[in-house]
């Protein structure tokens, strides 16, 4: 019951994360129509600079803020001089220069803050366990990450169907030549869009980091899921992406937990601790290929048009 | 044909270099340049196998790397078990490519557009998770193979130079078998679906068959350059199908020149070539390779194909 409990929520925490990264993709993806791979590269660099500042300024809230805005920085910064050349043009390019912009990112990494991974240490306040229900304890730090994940996606909510700004991003993903013509900045709407998406990338590596370590590459893996997510949630739908990732969270997560007890009663010891993480990775692109077959666009297609 | 163009030129001499380079490599001893080349013309056949589909077909996988594993692991797996014979090896490989492609092709192909390069990637990852998975095999850590096909007598995969020239024999089959493909009705066909689905669909062509087979005789000729790269590596690991790896094989094609015949030869042979050279230059060699690759996608429309192209005109 407690395990169950437990990896249920754990499911949740990875699921909200997923969001936090599939979100921006998906913004990005359905309002500039940019497939863009080096998402996970942001996922990577707020990791990083929240490892780095947290341990320049030695406190973790301030070093994640820093981190934050850092990121937020880096994208606008990357949309402006590379991404934005990239819009209107086939999707195919736009896998081809990303994929370039991964192997960069991965590289300055390596030089700045050299091949080993670092560590986020998380202060004492955050990593006692807190009691939820009667006799269940839960880590505080993923009790917040759920937390903070769940304001972010309302906000994101918020912000998109019910403020001015967010109006026009929903217009401009609807029709980008005419709030040109009724005399919106597009192009600044666009530099804004990515940049959120950066800071909610920034921010997932940030939340990710003190439990995984930080290191290269790390954003790699993550972001197929993303990917995974946003193609079953429909592309550019927020709704979407938030039920897929949840979906897939919580399929990576038990599959992980139980499928190597269930599979110990078909197999043998070893060869069930080998097969079952693959089997639960697989779980989710076999969960994919079966939406994709049946509906095409997702299970929540933007309604565009 | 018959007129001369740069383009011409640049291929007969990269082909004519590629022939001889077994020569130049046992003159100045310089073996190392033969284990490269052979893993770049192998690597130049996967390349041109992704063409056809891509170029030709209009079908943007981004999971063609999964038949370099499936090909490496047939050949891997049947060694362990004690088959050692290229006879059994390869046709097996060129099965278990085609079965592969049937099922994944025939599920990709109902989606279009970039839902078609996210399932092919989710087929290549879960492929690359069930290798991860094969603990009899090696599991994560891939597999040793402690000897390679055997083809009783008729070439020798130890030897250096026999083995160089069986891959380049393999490629320039492929590449005849493409050029062949593209000239036929069938490749009319494709080159129109590329252009326009709909209309082919009127005039009353089945668009899923012509596509689906075309994507399994794809999908086989990267199977057998996952056989030989399984030789020449002597090892075959799941990392063969990571999607980065997917994604070194398209690059290669629009570097050369996506839908060209000879493009994707010349991607391979200069975007391995920048890497080894690049890499012996600086440890950060990525850093380079990167943003170039961005400013290629920027400004290099048609890679170097379409650029030769341009020079012959200018």
């Amino acid at each position: 019951m407690l395990l169950v409990v437990e990896q249920f929520l754990n499911g949740l925490q990875f699921g909200l994360l997923l969001f936090l990264l599939a979100a921006g993709l998906t913004l990005v993806f359905g309002i500039m129509d940019l497939v863009n791979l080096a998402h996970g590269s942001l996922y990577m660099m707020g990791a990083y600079f929240a490892a780095t500042f947290a341990a320049w300024t030695g406190s973790f809230l301030l070093g994640a803020l820093l981190a934050l805005g850092a990121t937020l920085v880096l994208g606008i910064v990357l949309e402006m001089t590379a991404l934005r050349h990239l819009y209107g043009r086939d999707h195919l390019d736009h896998v081809l220069a990303t994929f370039g912009l991964i192997l960069f990112f991965n590289e300055a990494v390596r030089l700045i803050w050299g091949p080993a991974g670092l560590a986020l240490p998380l202060p004492a306040w955050l990593t006692v366990p807190v009691p939820i229900l009667p006799g269940i304890h839960y880590p505080a730090y993923r009790l917040a990450i759920i937390v903070v994940a769940l304001l972010v996606a309302l906000l994101l909510y918020l912000g998109v169907m019910r403020t001015r700004i967010g109006m026009l991003i929903r217009a401009g993903a609807s029709n980008r030549e005419m709030i040109g013509a009724l005399g919106i900045n597009i192009k600044l709407l666009y530099t804004l869009v990515f940049g959120l998406g950066a800071a909610l990338a920034g921010l997932a590596g940030l939340m990710q980091a003190p439990i995984l370590t930080v290191q290269i590459g790390m954003g790699e893996n993550i972001l197929i899921l993303a990917f995974v997510i946003i193609v079953i949630g429909g592309i550019g739908s927020i709704r979407g992406a938030f039920l897929a990732a949840i979906f897939v969270g919580m399929i990576d997560t038990l599959g992980r937990a139980f499928l190597p007890n269930l599979l110990r009663q078909v197999l043998s010891g070893a060869a069930a601790s080998t097969a079952a993480p693959a089997l639960s990775s697989m779980l989710i692109y076999l969960l994919m290929a079966i939406v994709l077959v049946v509906r095409p666009e997702g299970l929540f297609p933007a309604n565009r048009r | 044909m018959k007129t001369f163009t740069v383009a011409k030129a640049v291929t007969a001499l990269m082909l004519a270099g590629l022939v001889l380079l077994p020569l130049y490599s046992q003159l100045s001893g310089n073996i190392f340049i033969l284990t490269l080349f052979t893993r770049i013309v192998i690597l130049a056949l996967a390349a041109a196998s992704l063409n056809l589909i891509m170029g030709f077909g209009g079908m943007m996988s981004f999971g063609h790397a999964a038949y370099l594993g499936i090909g490496g692991y047939a050949v891997g797996m049947l060694a362990q078990e004690g088959v050692g014979s290229g006879f059994i090896q390869f046709p097996v490989a060129l099965a278990a490519s085609a079965t592969y492609a049937v099922v994944i092709g025939a599920l990709s192909l109902r989606t279009r557009g970039v839902y078609f390069i996210m399932i092919t990637l989710a087929f290549a990852q879960m492929a690359y998770y069930v290798a991860s998975g094969l603990a009899r095999y090696g599991g994560d850590d891939g597999l040793t193979i402690y000897k390679r096909s055997d083809f009783s007598g008729l070439v020798n995969l130890s030897n250096r130079t026999q083995f160089y020239y069986l891959c380049l024999a393999c490629l320039f089959g492929v590449v005849f078998l493409i050029w062949r493909i593209a000239n036929s009705r069938f490749g009319l066909v494709l080159q129109g679906l590329r252009s326009n689905e709909q209309r082919m669909q009127a005039i009353g062509f089945p668009s899923k068959r012509y596509q689906l087979v075309c994507f399994v005789i794809s999908g086989m000729m990267c199977g057998l350059a996952g056989a030989l790269l399984a030789n020449n590596t002597d090892f075959v690991s799941p990392a063969a199908m990571y999607w980065t790896r997917s994604g070194d094989l398209m690059v290669m094609v629009i570097l050369g020149g996506m839908g060209t015949l000879f493009g994707p030869v010349i991607g391979a042979v200069v975007y391995l070539l920048l890497e080894e050279f690049l890499s012996q230059l600086t440890e950060y060699w990525a850093l380079i390779m990167g943003p170039m690759l961005l400013l290629i996608v920027l400004f290099g429309r048609g890679g170097i194909m379409g650029l030769l192209g341009r020079l012959n005109r200018g």
